[in-house]
């Protein structure tokens, strides 16, 4: 299976090669050697395309910058990069049957994808399998650590849990007790599970906790349990997703649960671009925590807004998940050139260790597949962004979150054989 | 006292959400018996005419009435949602009646198309589209009589369909032009945002309401009200019935079926352009945002006896009150020392997912019992 992919891929690379050089290549392809095409698979249809389109965008922009500075240099031979897009369409079983064309027959060296933990449960076999690559750019509950996928996005000790410190200790709610709202699905359970134990160890209290099932938005008796649990305000940790959001902030403000009454809204799935959708004027004075913000103010970040501004409209903005698709574009690129081919094992080896100078400052790929980043903390303000209040140094992933009780005292490193996806401290 | 009349306000508040997004349902699928699946997608078109309403008004000639609008997009949803219905039924439905898995599948697909519709064709044409099918489908009907009944007719209606399409065009243009918003077509969920009156809590006998909840409640009871004495005391209502009960008959004695069957399931489609207002005050306005309410509907319809008003408003409200006493967990406050299992029990299913999963429970047993609900309809149609 693996030989036939090979040569598939070798086929597939050639033929393209072929075509290239048989339609006279154009003015740009002139100056490569060769094309390496890589998959890109996010939703385009169905109620998660608003969020992974723009995903799509920052890829595609990463790939052309690359392309504008000379392609990818593996074995002394410039190459250009093409990319297949393939539409995931919202459907999970969709996605590991992209993933399987984009593998099998495309022959791509890896695939940039996914958004939602379902679509990523549902590729991973796929890349198992066949010990193929995947990119994963998106933040999520971790307790997951596949030799085959590499996670760009932050893991709960890299958002959530400085975010709770940070409620607990220096918000103005600072030792007030904690709610925890979310959408009914793995990322907000576990996430608060992690929260719950963290909060224990600080010495505070979750005073209640209620999820809302997806594509509910009948907030009334959450918003009756948080009267009656925080009567003098406190701190709610909000893991609630898309659209849920807007009926949540509108109807909380109505019910009089502002920052101005005492009630302070930590929000892990609030980002610029959701901001925008949802309304500042909701959103103002409660926090969101991220790596990355658009107004972090150095000249990468600036840059990288900058650009995709310029390659995709004035009224766009950044935000954290399309910082991370960005650095696993580049990161893929140094590591294919580091290793001196495209070939899998030697690229997974060459990946672990790969710096980059991400728009939110350095960032490192860690033997367990995630990257070490900075956590921001940032109050939403009037014009719908973030302003940054709080910023830790680099901070190291964890795979397996050391707060949570099925996965205290593990850890994951693929660069060394005895230890692998999960083994004991 | 304040703790039960937090509780009561809370599942009246529920109740006459469900209520309201209903009883354009109860109409269609309780009097007529059509399975509308589309039903959820009008109460979408409403949602999105409160948003284009809310637009309109933010221009410098509107401006000064900005804080009525939500009062006028109420009228102008019914208006939208109604004509969109007639439309349907005039070429879909009415060659389904008496097939109703065809009519299931039929507006399935409906739905479908206007969600997608809404998705990739700019808001500000999709105004002018509905502003010449309103043109268009009721201008031949101020006709004078005489002119009805030449033969000539068909050159007149169709001359008036094309004055409907270029007025359409022109609004559309017009709107485009001044509203940048509207000029683009986008798949993002927008934002109805209630004018300044509107937002904010009232004082109660000690306890704090919020107003677009209240607000919600007053549609609701007036579309009830007003529903209630179309049906009992206009001439039209009272054909409705008759229709209801035995459409042969009611036919033989000269009532113009055809006409009655556009009046019901326009009134009903209307309705659900109402419920559409309401919903966009709770929360965004989207492609999906019928979708949600659409099986709450059915359910309602059905615990309450299919074809019986009375039976909806109880329905709903009783759901209402059950998903705010489970999901809230109130007994737990209302006999804070019962025994342990039995509050460990009330504490498993006072989260929103399993309050819903006990209700659903609930309706399931209590449909065994009384399988065509609290008021089961009584007369021909049911015999037959």
């Amino acid at each position: 299976m693996r030989i036939s992919r090979r040569i598939l891929a070798g086929l597939a690379t050639a033929s393209l090669a072929i075509t290239a050089t048989s339609c006279g290549g154009g003015g740009t392809s002139g100056s490569f050697d060769d094309t390496v095409t890589v998959g890109i698979l996010h939703s385009l249809s169905g109620t998660m395309a608003i969020s992974e389109s723009t995903l799509v965008d920052t890829e595609k922009m990463a790939i052309e910058e690359i392309n504008a500075a000379g392609g990818v240099n593996v074995g002394g031979k410039s190459y250009k990069i093409e990319y297949i897009v393939e539409d995931g369409a919202s459907d999970w079983p969709t996605f590991a049957e992209k993933s399987k064309k984009l593998i099998d027959q495309d022959g791509v060296p890896v695939v940039f994808g996914g958004w939602t933990s379902a679509s990523r449960k549902a590729m991973l076999p796929v890349y198992e399998s066949k010990d193929a690559f995947l990119y994963y750019p998106i933040q999520y509950e971790a307790q997951e650590c596949s030799n085959n996928i590499f996670y760009t996005g932050a893991t709960p000790n890299q958002q959530s849990e400085p975010a709770t410190d940070f409620m607990y200790k220096r918000s103005p709610a600072a030792g007030g007790d904690f709610f925890l709202v979310g959408s009914d699905y793995v990322f907000p359970r576990t996430s608060n599970t992690i929260t719950k134990a963290q909060v224990k160890q600080l010495g505070g209290k979750v005073v209640g906790e209620d999820y809302l099932p997806l594509g509910n938005t009948e907030v009334a008796p959450i918003i009756s349990k948080i009267k009656k649990a925080l009567p003098e305000g406190g701190i709610i940790i909000n893991t609630l997703n898309g659209d849920q959001n807007v009926a949540f902030f509108k109807q909380i403000q109505d019910a009089g649960i502002t920052p101005s009454s005492g009630y302070y809204v930590m929000n892990y799935s609030i980002a610029e671009e959701e901001i925008s959708t949802i309304g500042p004027e909701f959103l103002e004075g409660h926090y969101g925590a991220w790596n990355y913000m658009m107004s972090i103010d150095t000249p990468a970040s600036k840059k990288f807004a900058a650009s995709f501004k310029k390659r995709w409209g004035a009224d766009r903005v950044v935000a954290d998940p399309q910082e991370s698709a960005y650095n696993m574009v580049y990161l893929w690129k140094q590591a294919v050139e580091d290793a001196g081919t495209f070939d899998d094992n030697a690229v997974r080896e060459a990946l672990v260790g790969q710096k980059f100078d991400a728009p939110q400052g350095p960032v490192e790929v860690m033997p367990n597949h995630h990257l070490s980043q900075t956590v921001r903390i940032g109050e939403i303000n009037a014009e719908g962004g973030f302003t940054i209040l709080e910023e830790t140094g680099v901070v190291l992933p964890q795979a397996w979150n050391q707060k949570h009780p099925s996965s205290k005292g593990f850890a994951c490193d693929w660069t060394d054989p005895s230890k692998g996806e999960k083994y004991k401290l | 006292m304040e703790l039960l009349l937090d509780s009561l306000f809370n599942g009246v508040a529920i109740g006459s959400v469900l209520l309201v997004a209903a009883l354009g349902l109860a109409i269609v699928f309780g009097l007529m018996g059509v399975i509308n699946l589309a039903h959820g997608e009008l109460m979408m078109l409403g949602a999105y005419t409160t948003y284009v309403t809310q637009l309109i008004f933010k221009l410098p000639i509107l401006k000064p009435f900005y804080n009525s609008y939500i009062l006028i997009s109420i009228f102008l949803a019914f208006i939208v949602s109604g004509v969109v219905g007639i439309l349907l039924e005039k070429t879909i439905i009415r060659k389904l009646y008496g097939s109703p898995l065809e009519t299931l599948l039929a507006t399935w697909g409906v739905s479908l198309i206007l969600q997608q519709f809404v998705r990739s064709v700019p808001l500000a044409y999709g105004t002018g589209l509905v502003i010449s099918l309103l043109i268009g489908l009721f201008l031949p009907t101020t006709f004078p009589s005489k002119i009805k009944e030449s033969i000539n007719f068909k050159y007149f209606k169709f001359s008036s369909w094309i004055f409907a399409s270029l007025t359409g065009v022109l609004t559309g243009s017009i709107i485009s032009s001044s509203v940048s918003k509207l000029s683009r077509a986008s798949a993002r969920n927008v934002d109805v945002t209630a004018p300044s009156w509107m937002r904010g809590q009232v004082e109660i006998i000690g306890t704090a309401f919020p107003k677009t909840r209240l607000m919600i409640i007053v549609i609701t009871l007036i579309s009830v009200i007003a529903i209630t004495l179309f049906l009992n005391q206009s001439a039209w209502g009272m054909r409705i019935r008759a229709v209801t009960q035995n459409r042969q008959m009611s036919d033989c004695l000269g009532i113009s079926t055809e006409k009655v069957d556009i009046i019901t399931f326009g009134i009903g489609s209307g309705l659900a352009g109402v419920a559409g207002v309401a919903v966009s005050l709770l929360g965004s306005v989207g492609p999906n945002v019928g979708g949600n309410y659409i099986v709450g509907c059915f359910m309602v319809v059905v615990l309450g006896g299919v074809g019986n008003l009375l039976g909806t408003v109880l329905a709903s409200f009783g759901i209402g009150i059950m998903t705010d006493l489970i999901g809230a967990g109130r007994l737990l406050s209302i006999w804070p020392d019962m025994p342990l299992p039995l509050s460990n029990t009330i504490n498993f299913f006072a989260t929103t997912s399993m309050a819903r999963v006990m209700i659903f429970a609930l309706i399931v047993i209590f449909l065994q019992f009384k399988p065509t609900g609290l008021f089961p309809q009584k007369g021909r149609m049911v015999e037959n």
